[in-house]
């Protein structure tokens, strides 16, 4: 297997095949935001925020996609990096209904930490206030579709480690939303397990467990990369399972 | 000519209203309203939100009393779940109701209305505030401060945070309290209960101080409604509703809370956001009826703590051979009266086994599909009133705020104040006399925030205005 040598803001690296931008700097302790990308996830690209520079582009490319390449000159801390993350996360916070005082996850939101981290201290865009649903038939479960991101990690969950896709996208652009089946009620779905796993891997407030008070919802989502391990390295590995703080 | 005089905002309240004063051709006094121009529609926003978000929402309603919608909250909650709350749990959630009680009377009687009391009506009004007190008596604005702290603490203690805590849920509560807190908050008792014999002594003085004042600071009989114990104590978490007439007769007893609306209705005013509750049997607006300490303490048969029901019994003297006090000043006595039982319960409730126990909440789904909670919010009885479907989402809900029940007794107050004091002939409305008005108000202690769900700035305006509305003088502080 060849080594690709390639440099991420002035330090060289050496990367494998199958290896992206992301893993490589994570692998390094070089920090990347992210938001959709869960490791033991396939990466989708969908959130924009772990976007770097790439010498010789005009163009943002994320990294949790990006393939290294030999010679590659990859910079993940510019100021027209930073603008765009805070631009990201605001348009984020713009587009959903994000009230964090009263969610669930307050204090233990991912969103949130991402809005701490680029340094959001207000919003430049107006507030959009879209009319969105909340589905609470499951026995168990809510989906809260207000304080969805669309990060899809439900659905790459549902499909690739459980197996029952149950989740997918309907619509298109702002319009988008995550549905249950054929979009039918989540308490009707044929094909849920009832398992948890979207919930346990959504990084805000829309997908929660029945009776969670405001700020109770702690989440643990290191068990994907568990079980994918023991699944295709056949090891049970224990100690890679903490809990996220 | 007649006039119009508005003082708009009222301060030193929690909200923001006006008060308009008409006046006719002679320059009397012929109409007053207690305006409530905010609106926030929790009501309506709540709507399609889970039954487990209810307590967290709601209590974001108000920064002064977070607890008492907290509480009350849960307890529509429990109702929907339709579960017995543990033990510990209830001794907690009453720990939390006293808590609440005590910080929210002391920020209404040493914060906002001693001023009046110890600087005088009259004072400049710059000075005639919190930094005025601290400059003309340190020592008891620093106790006054510090009684508020005890509360906060008690309720930072239980729920983890002083305001906002999301402590309370349909079930029980969230944690437990640990043993070696406890022994923390019962290290204040001792300060806590002389701070309130001070407090006490204070408002006894100042009984005597303005004997002027007083016979007409909101002085008419009403009915009183609150709850008691089922032996007929007084009760601020739980207990069923008791109502009394003005003559100390009591006209309704152990009615159940969940029944509330087969007892008392709702008008609507267009000049206020605020709704005009009353006693249905009664009709409005000859249902008015007053709510909060004056209630409280004028409805129960005792209290329960020996410091508290000497008071009570020196209160109930004041109503002469009726024992029914109905004089809006005296508000004041029975909140003082309050935070002393506040205190001695308080300490009942640390020394009491269940106290500490680690059962703590009840767990269930949705059984049923209407609840309500009632609980005694330190303004007075308050109503949580929900009906969701079978996933526990909210389909409707209703609030009745403390403030609300108590807005027909304070347009009265009003009205009797300004005929009382204001001679509309000199043209000019002299400073001291709106402050009688504004502190007419604030004998109810009113948290506009809460009944009306609104905030807003306080400057104060008033106005005159003509018979065609032009405006003759207006005064801006």
């Amino acid at each position: 297997m060849a080594v690709i040598t390639f440099t991420i803001d002035d330090i060289q690296y050496s990367a494998h095949e199958g290896d992206t931008v992301l893993n490589v700097a994570h692998a390094n302790n070089i920090h990347i935001p992210t938001l959709c990308y869960l490791e033991g996830l396939s990466p989708f690209g969908a959130c924009r925020l772990c976007m770097v520079e790439v010498e010789g582009s005009p163009k943002l490319f994320p990294a949790c996609t990006t393939k290294p390449a030999e010679g590659m000159i990859v910079r993940t801390k510019t100021d027209r990096l930073k603008k765009y993350r805070r631009m990201i996360v605001e348009l984020l916070a713009s587009e959903g209904n994000h009230q964090c005082a009263v969610c669930v996850v307050n204090g233990h939101c991912e969103l949130q930490d991402l809005a701490y981290e680029v340094g959001l201290d207000h919003v430049r865009f107006p507030y959009l206030f879209p009319n969105k649903s909340l589905d609470a038939t499951h026995k168990e479960f809510v989906i809260d579709r207000n304080r969805c991101v669309l990060c899809t990690r439900c659905v790459r969950v549902c499909h690739e480690v459980e197996g029952a896709h149950v989740w997918d996208i309907a619509w298109r652009g702002i319009n988008c939303e995550i549905i249950s089946d054929m979009n039918q009620p989540w308490g009707d779905s044929q094909l849920c397990t009832s398992c948890g796993k979207c919930v346990r891997v959504c990084p805000v407030g829309a997908l929660l467990e029945k009776g969670q008070t405001v700020g109770e919802l702690r989440k643990e989502r290191s068990f994907v990369k568990f079980i994918v391990n023991a699944r295709t390295k056949r090891e049970w590995i224990t100690n890679g399972i903490e809990e996220d703080e | 000519m007649s006039k119009t005089i508005t003082i708009s905002p009222v301060t030193r309240i929690e909200g923001h209203a006006k008060i308009t004063i008409q006046l006719d051709d002679n320059g009397d006094v012929v109409n007053t309203r207690f305006h409530v121009n905010e609106f926030r529609g929790f009501e309506k926003f709540t709507e399609g939100r889970l039954l487990w978000e209810m307590p967290g929402i709601t209590s974001r309603i108000c920064g002064i009393c977070p607890a008492s919608h907290l509480i009350t909250s849960a307890k529509a909650g429990d109702d929907i779940l339709a579960v017995d709350i543990p033990e510990t749990a209830e001794r907690l959630r009453r720990l939390l109701t006293l808590a609440q009680l005590l910080q929210s009377h002391a920020l209404s009687f040493f914060h906002l209305s001693s001023p009046d009391f110890l600087l005088g009506f009259d004072s400049d009004p710059a000075t005639r505030n919190v930094f005025g007190l601290i400059a003309a008596d340190k020592e008891l604005a620093r106790r006054g401060i510090r009684l508020r702290k005890f509360g906060q603490e008690i309720i930072e203690i239980l729920g983890g945070r002083k305001i906002h805590t999301p402590w309370t849920v349909p079930g029980g509560v969230r944690e437990p309290l640990d043993p070696a807190k406890k022994d923390y908050i019962k290290g204040w008792i001792p300060e806590a209960k002389e701070t309130v014999a001070v407090a006490l002594k204070t408002i006894k003085q100042i009984h005597k101080k303005f004997v002027k004042e007083i016979p007409a600071f909101g002085n008419f009989r009403s009915l009183f409604v609150g709850l008691v114990t089922p032996d007929g104590g007084i009760e601020h978490y739980d207990g069923l509703i008791r109502i009394m007439d003005g003559d100390g007769n009591v006209i309704a007893d152990k009615l159940p809370p969940k029944n509330y609306f087969e007892y008392f209705g709702e008008a609507v005013e267009p000049w206020s956001y605020l709704k005009f509750p009353y006693y249905k049997p009664m009709d409005y607006p000859d249902g008015m009826y007053r709510v909060g300490p004056l209630a409280r303490v004028n409805i129960c048969d005792f209290i329960g703590t020996p410091l508290a029901e000497e008071e009570r019994k020196e209160f109930k003297a004041l109503g002469g051979s009726s024992g029914c006090v109905n004089n809006s000043f005296y508000y004041h006595y029975a909140r003082c009266i309050e935070m002393l039982f506040a205190v001695e319960r308080i300490e009942e409730i640390l020394n009491d086994a269940a106290t500490i126990g680690t059962n703590i909440r009840s767990l269930a789904s949705i059984n049923r599909t209407e609840g309500i909670g009632c609980s005694e919010a330190p303004r007075g009885i308050l109503f949580h009133h929900y009906y969701v479907n079978k996933d526990g989402v909210i389909q409707k809900a209703n609030l009745i705020i403390a403030t609300a029940q108590n807005n027909l007794a304070m347009n009265r107050t009003v009205q009797q104040i300004a005929t009382h004091f204001i001679d509309g002939k000199k043209g000019k409305i002299a400073e001291g006399i709106l402050n009688r008005v504004e502190a007419g108000i604030r004998c109810y202690d009113p948290c506009l925030s809460c009944s009306t769900h609104a905030l807003g700035q306080m400057p104060l305006e008033i106005e005159l205005t003509g018979p065609g509305g032009e405006v003759l003088d207006t005064v801006r502080r």
